[in-house]
């Protein structure tokens, strides 16, 4: 096998040019012979040879699994690997993409002399141009978190980029970001390398051999069905690519991948007159939406167009890739674009304009992970065109998942768990995609929303609320209120209300604020994910005491605040249950946690108790299907009649009024304390779940209401609310609210990689409940040796909210001048008058860069900046909420702010 | 009578919402290519009982000033916009089925419809016929209302699967046994739900006589053909002179008799290529010889008073007395320009009938029809619906065949469609400048797609049928395409579009030579 993998490589350095490269293949595979035989069975397949499942496949035989089996339905890096434009590029945008390609740039560079295999490896360096102070600015919030995880680059201007790179026109720029440790590689020699190393370490490769479907028993991958006979195995991969969404759903029990693939062009020309040398730094010129790169002493040149044109929506064989029709007359405004910045190479000559298809994702995010629905089956794919410059880190991170459990890294931005099945259909993948694509080189601006793919999921009030302006966004398919428009005032259109300053929306959700504080809201919260748990005995209680940190055997009717903890202490989900009998419980959840919570409960219940879990959330019949497996027949039944449950949070001081006046009952503080939870009639309507808790801190009630009712309530609300000033508020609103009081978000501020101590949630921690609940051991041992970082909150001190640029999130935090961490989130406090940011807090030492432990008087002695695109303002670092600001008459003071919770 | 017509002027008037750009000159060329189908108005016609046609006229005329006045409010279409009302119809569908390891020999077929009517009086459908696996493209053009084409589009395919296959006509408790036709629809279209069980009824009966006839293998396709458009309007008729209980029923089947639609049916069998037509839609068929000229081979004749074979057929079949009378003005009694048709009761059946059916307490004025009694109106039936069925067998080198309806006709001649077919073909084919003739270097590449982008060349249609259509309403008089003729033309206010241009439906099937090739081989 390696005989073989190792004699492609050869024929194909004696073949130097690109046209020759698919000859040279073909006349290899001529050679082969047929007759092979696939082993019958594996601890691990994987599926795609392309620089993804190459990548896989190393680092779990790195870390020393031996029974692994990689399987090519062509030949090895035969797909989007081989066309691939080799640039590996670390100015990314999220911190994780950043570090992936920071690995992958190393582990490229040290992979010619591990394997032998000549990788094409160059440093260039990269220079990120820009033609606007905006695109400037994106460029400097990059830089800024480029040099805190070590990664020299710098802002340069445009007399230094005409240095660096004497065939650009630099005009037109306002500046530009160099990185200098960028590089060029060729794609395909770097899956082969990996692909060899892995081969070197025991891994089997296949190739012309075509995964057909896996098998799966009882939720668990057992197998692989491939043209070639069965594989037995314990882990399936899916490294297909493009392919990958349909092989996710070839199996008997579909995992869906949401991907869709888009036609890529870029052009390939002869040498220059003078070939361009070989270190030519890599140019990006987002704003003209192109990108060059030295190549064979041409150009290599392509870009993401405003209109792309998605392909294989139907799902079509591997044979179509190989003949895609080039499209000169797609490609000329590229052209066009490549000529303005490089004016000089109207004479260079055309080699080839390569027609490329690139995977991309719903929210531009690479898909790696476990399957929610089937153990053992792992996804890395749909790369977002960066399929070289994340491959290498995104292969380790999966490899770490598959044997250590997690990744060594936060990914949850990346989980193939934050999309549920809803973001499979065809239709919505190829239209996202063709907003995905362009978007690629558009400004990436705070607050953002996708256009396409929206109106999936509404709440009943939807026209309602559409009607009195509210302005729309989207989480998980549902469809959120972001603020209400004022008849009278007009915003900004789309395009233009991009910006990194103050948004033009302020005024409007200060007023919403300011109600919320003063008289009372109503937001319609019911994208939360709700979960209800029931049991005939006490099986319901018993498994949540296991899965959740916090006490959760309170007596019936109150709520609880708790995290769900993983074996390391880190949170899985943050939510609220509350005990609605002795024996059923009600969950309430973050939006996305919709996948990953039930996959989690699912995992770790027990399975043949007569216990059930059943998704109030959404009428989504699938989840009943999966009921039916944990239930006897005659509750079954029961499950599907329950109804679904629509959220509306009620919040300010005159609350109490409103809903007492609509229920008839009283609700002062001594008949309904804070953090309770009871039935009660509201309206006409009956049977409401009715709990003393905002998410905001703020007083007031949520209101869970069977769907049928949703509108009744509502319009009874609004009537009789009038003489208590109520008006409606969106999710901005909430957000402000929630993070001046330190209210911490799950999936932003809080991840797997996170333990309750790291963030001021001892007080959701019962260690001495009696029960050795997941994640426990972790957490006495943490307790006992400290923490290594802390969530703190930051209140910018000297930041002008007129003029600055806002803060968002991935800001670097500076303490004492050295680098302590980022932020994760950010609002403006319309109360404080300030940005709020939280972050988190690391004692790195100053001598080894090592990880120290973090104590409180750590944090309290600091100076703290944050460094936003570049320019650093001073902060104040806070590990409790600021009481003391909040100053209007609560009822049983503070209890919900000292555990302070959101969602 | 009056009542139609001045509805029609008033409902003109009351919906008039934009005017058009560019003056008159652009469509003067084609005001006169395209009358209605049924002449309504004309004071040639003295039964009507036309309160004041002169006055229509000059309501016309007054409106027609409006409309130059109200230039402010005219409407621009973007080349965009004007693409995306092209492409609205468009419908196109690869035929990817293997039947017994053979290819079929339609590779695929790609449609469009473009409406002036309001609501659009043209239809077209597609489907696979279950039992022998052929393929049947049918293209209808309403007039008079859409009722009758809705009824033939839908109908008509069942009457021929039926009468094709063996199979699909067992029932067992009066339900088929298989299904015996598969739909190749566009998702738009629309299905009277409501009454097709009572078509479904007759269409039972037809199958029980075939059945009784003993002539379990089918008919020929000839005769299929023949029969189910004949039997199809047949069962029109009959449906409304039996009493019906349903009102909604009743006034459906109503207006589909008092209603008419021309048809042209293409059915595709391995090789075998029937083409049945009553009226004056047309199909023609794509041919390039072996030495790579293109030619046209119509396959149909249009029936109407152009038609030598048609006049004589007239003649034939009524007395001599009426051989001046049987066409006036170039119209079967000087009302209908298609000399045959479906539905048309007004031209089938006698003047009693017509009476004593209309005499049943239909509100025949809410819905929108006219019963009257041309002139000379003396031995009915005038009017059939029997086709004319042609037979090709289908060689290597026939490519396409394309079927539509008079409203390309009028505006295209048959080469002048092979011809824009054979440009769109290469276009297709080759949606990039020739790699021989590519410009070497980067510049010259540049200014040659700058070209071609201000040409408009790059935004080639993907669909043939669109490619069609945007010719037919966008050239000059010389076969230009203008693009502010186009843009015109689309931005009409739909009561006046009918003035300009009929409903256009255009299915293109194109043919695959490699399949038809082996049907030879292989014997």
């Amino acid at each position: 096998m390696l005989y073989r993998l190792l004699s492609i490589v050869q024929r194909q350095r004696t073949s130097p040019g690109w046209q020759n490269w698919s000859s040279s293949r073909s006349s290899t595979s001529a050679t082969e012979a047929h007759s092979v035989t696939l082993p019958a069975q594996a601890q691990v397949v994987i599926c795609g040879g392309g620089i993804m499942g190459t990548s896989v496949a190393y680092h779990l035989s790195k870390m020393g699994w031996q029974d692994i089996v990689l399987l090519e339905q062509g030949r090895l890096a035969a797909g989007s690997t081989r066309f691939c434009a080799g640039i590996l590029s670390t100015a990314r945008h999220s911190s994780i993409e950043q570090k992936m390609a920071d690995y992958s740039n190393k582990l490229y560079l040290q992979l010619e002399q591990e394997t032998g295999i000549q990788t094409g490896y160059l440093r260039t360096g990269s220079i990120s141009l820009a033609q606007t102070q905006d695109r400037l600015i994106s460029l400097k919030r990059i830089n800024s978190r480029l040099n805190v995880i070590g990664i020299p680059s710098e802002i340069i201007s445009p007399k230094k980029v005409a240095e660096l790179h004497p065939l650009l026109n630099v005009h037109d720029l306002v500046g530009a970001m160099h990185v200098p440790e960028d590089a060029v590689v060729s794609s395909p020699d770097v899956a082969l390398a990996l692909a060899s190393a892995a081969s070197q370490n025991g891994v089997q490769i296949y190739d012309r051999t075509s995964v057909l479907h896996v098998l799966i028993k009882k939720g668990q991958v057992t197998g692989v069905e491939t043209d070639k006979g069965q594989i037995e195995c314990q882990y399936f991969v899916n490294c297909a690519g493009q392919w990958a969404y349909e092989l996710g759903l070839s199996n008997e029990e579909p995992v869906s991948i949401p991907l869709h693939a888009c036609e890529h062009f870029y052009l390939l020309t002869r040498p220059w007159n003078t070939p361009l040398q070989s270190n030519t730094p890599t140019v990006v010129d987002a704003d003209g939406r192109i990108y060059i790169r030295n190549w064979q002493g041409g150009i290599l040149s392509g870009g993401f167009e405003k209109n792309p044109k998605p392909i294989f929506t139907e799902g079509k064989n591997q044979l179509e890739i190989q003949n895609l029709r080039e499209d000169w007359d797609h490609f000329e405004p590229l052209l066009s674009s490549l000529l303005r910045r490089m004016p000089e190479l109207e004479t260079l000559e055309i080699m080839k304009l390569v027609n490329c298809p690139e995977t991309f994702t719903p929210d531009m995010k690479c898909i790696m992970g476990e399957s929610p629905v089937v153990q053992g089956y792992f996804v890395l794919a749909g790369m977002n065109s960066a399929g070289l410059s994340l491959g290498g880190g995104a292969g380790k991170y999966l490899a770490e998942w598959m044997v250590y459990g997690y990744p060594s890294e936060n990914v949850w931005e990346l989980d193939l768990q934050r999309f549920g099945a809803l973001q499979s259909s065809r239709t919505f993948l190829r239209h996202r995609v063709m907003e995905v694509m362009p978007l690629m080189y558009d400004l990436k601006v705070p607050r953002w929303d996708f256009q396409t793919g929206r109106q999936l999921r509404t709440s009943p009030l939807y026209d309602r609320l559409d009607a009195q302006g509210a302005r729309w966004m989207e989480k998980h398919g549902f469809e959120r209120a972001k603020f209400f428009v004022p008849p009278n005032k007009d915003l900004l259109p789309l395009e233009q209300s991009k910006t990194f300053y103050k948004p033009d929306w302020f005024d409007i959700v200060e007023s919403e604020v300011k109600c919320c504080k003063e008289a009372v809201c109503v937001i319609d919260m019911s994208s939360f994910t709700k979960f209800e748990i029931t049991s005939t005995g006490d099986q319901a209680l018993e498994s949540l005491q296991y899965l959740f940190s916090n006490d959760l055997d309170v007596p019936v009717g109150h709520i609880v605040h708790t995290g769900m903890l993983n074996e390391d202490g880190g949170y899985e989900n943050d939510c609220s249950i509350a005990r609605l009998n002795r024996r059923s419980f009600f969950m309430i959840s973050p939006t996305d946690q919709q996948v990953h919570c039930w996959a989690w409960l699912k995992k770790y219940m027990p399975k043949d108790s007569n216990l059930l879990l059943e998704d109030v959330t959404w009428k989504y019949t699938g989840r009943g299907a999966t009921l039916t497996k944990l239930l006897t027949p005659a509750q079954s039944a029961v499950a599907f009649t329950k109804p679904v449950v629509r959220a509306l949070n009620l919040i300010g001081p005159r609350a109490v009024d409103l809903l007492s006046e609509l229920s008839y009952a009283p609700m002062t503080p001594d008949h309904f304390p804070t953090l309770f939870c009871k039935e009660m009639s509201v309206g006409y309507a009956n049977g409401i779940r009715v709990m003393s808790m905002t998410h905001t801190g703020e007083p007031g009630f949520m209101l869970y209401i069977p769907i049928e009712y949703a509108l009744h309530i509502y319009n009874e609300m609004m009537s009789v609310g009038q003489k208590y000033g109520i008006r409606n508020a969106g999710y901005y609103a909430l957000r402000s609210l929630r993070i001046e009081k330190f209210f911490s978000f799950w999936g932003q501020d809080l991840n797997a990689l996170t333990t309750p101590l790291e963030c001021g949630g001892e007080s959701r921690v019962k260690l001495e409940k009696g029960i050795d609940f997941i994640g426990r051991d972790a957490l006495l041992q943490q307790k006992q040796n400290g923490v290594y970082k802390r969530l703190a909150m930051f209140i910018l001190d000297d930041h002008d909210t007129d003029v600055d640029f806002w803060p968002w999130w991935g800001e670097p935090i500076y303490r004492n001048g050295q680098y302590a961490g980022k932020t994760t989130s950010s609002a403006y406090s319309y109360t404080l008058e300030r940005h709020v940011c939280l972050g988190y807090v690391h004692n790195f030492s100053e001598d080894s860069g090592e990880e120290q432990v973090v104590t409180t008087d750590f944090i309290n002695r600091g100076e703290y900046e944050i460094d936003i695109a570049g320019q650093r303002f001073q902060a104040k670092a806070k590990l409790y909420p600021i009481t003391s600001y909040f100053t209007h008459k609560r009822r049983k003071d503070d209890v919900e702010l000292s555990d302070f919770h959101g969602k | 009578m009056s009542s139609t017509v001045s509805y029609w002027i008033f409902n003109s008037a009351r919906n008039y919402i934009a005017t058009f750009q560019g003056g008159r000159r652009l469509y003067s060329s084609v005001t006169n290519r395209n009358q209605l189908k049924w002449r309504l108005f004309s004071p040639a016609l003295p039964t009507i009982k036309s309160s004041s046609p002169c006055g229509n006229f000059a309501l016309w005329k007054a409106y027609r000033h409006t409309s130059t006045e109200e230039e402010d409010f005219h409407l621009q279409l973007s080349p965009e916009q004007v693409n995306e009302v092209l492409r609205a119809g468009e419908l196109s569908h690869k035929v990817l089925d293997f039947n017994s390891g053979v290819l079929h020999s339609v590779l695929r077929f790609e449609s469009n419809q473009l409406a002036a009517n309001s609501p659009v009086e043209d239809r077209q459908g597609v489907a696979s016929c279950l039992q022998t696996n052929g393929l049947m493209f049918g293209i209808f053009d309403g007039h008079g209302g859409h009722a009758c084409a809705q009824a033939v589009s839908e109908r008509l395919f069942y009457y021929m699967a039926v009468s094709l296959g063996a199979d699909g006509r067992r029932m067992e408790n009066m339900k088929p046994l298989l299904p015996i036709l598969q739909w190749l629809k566009h998702p738009g279209d629309s299905i009277y739900k409501d009454v097709t069980s009572v078509h479904l009824d007759h269409l039972r009966v037809y199958c029980q006589e075939l059945l009784d006839l003993h002539m379990e293998m089918g008919l020929s396709i000839e005769e299929a053909l023949m029969y189910s458009f004949q039997r199809l309007d047949s069962d029109i008729s009959l449906e409304i002179q039996a009493p019906l209980e349903d009102e909604a029923t009743r006034n459906l089947s109503l207006q589909v008799a008092f209603s008419g639609a021309t048809a042209c049916m293409a059915y595709v069998n391995g090789v075998h290529l029937h083409v049945a037509n009553a009226g004056d839609c047309r199909a023609i068929l794509g041919v390039q010889e072996e030495n790579g000229t293109w030619s046209c081979l119509p396959l149909t004749c249009d029936h109407n008073a152009w038609n030598e074979a048609e006049l004589s057929r007239l003649k034939r079949e009524h007395p001599e007395s009426e051989d001046r009378t049987l066409i006036i003005d170039d119209r079967l009694l000087g009302v209908l320009i298609p000399c045959r048709a479906f539905g048309d009761v007004q031209l089938k059946w006698s003047k009693e009938l017509q009476h004593s059916v209309l005499e049943r307490g239909f509100d025949t004025e809410a819905l929108n029809i006219y019963q009257f009694t041309p002139p000379h109106y003396h031995t009915p039936p005038y009017l059939t619906a029997k086709p004319e069925v042609t037979y090709h067998r289908l060689r290597p080198q026939d490519k396409f065949l394309v079927l539509a309806s008079d409203g390309l006709w009028d505006m295209l001649s048959n080469e002048d469609v092979v011809r824009l077919m054979v440009g769109h073909l290469s276009k297709v084919g080759h949606h990039k400048p020739d790699l021989d003739q590519r410009p070497a270097n980067l510049g010259l590449m540049q200014s040659l797609l700058l070209q071609r982008k201000a040409s408009g060349l790059h935004a080639a249609d993907q669909n043939a049928a669109t490619h069609l259509i945007r010719h037919a309403i966008g050239s000059n008089e010389y076969g230009e395409m203008e693009p502010e003729r186009l843009a015109a033309m689309l931005t009409l206010p739909e009561d006046v579009a009918r003035m300009y241009r009929d409903d256009i439906t255009v299915t293109v099937v194109f043919f695959n030579s490699d399949s038809i090739d082996t049907y030879y081989k292989g014997g």
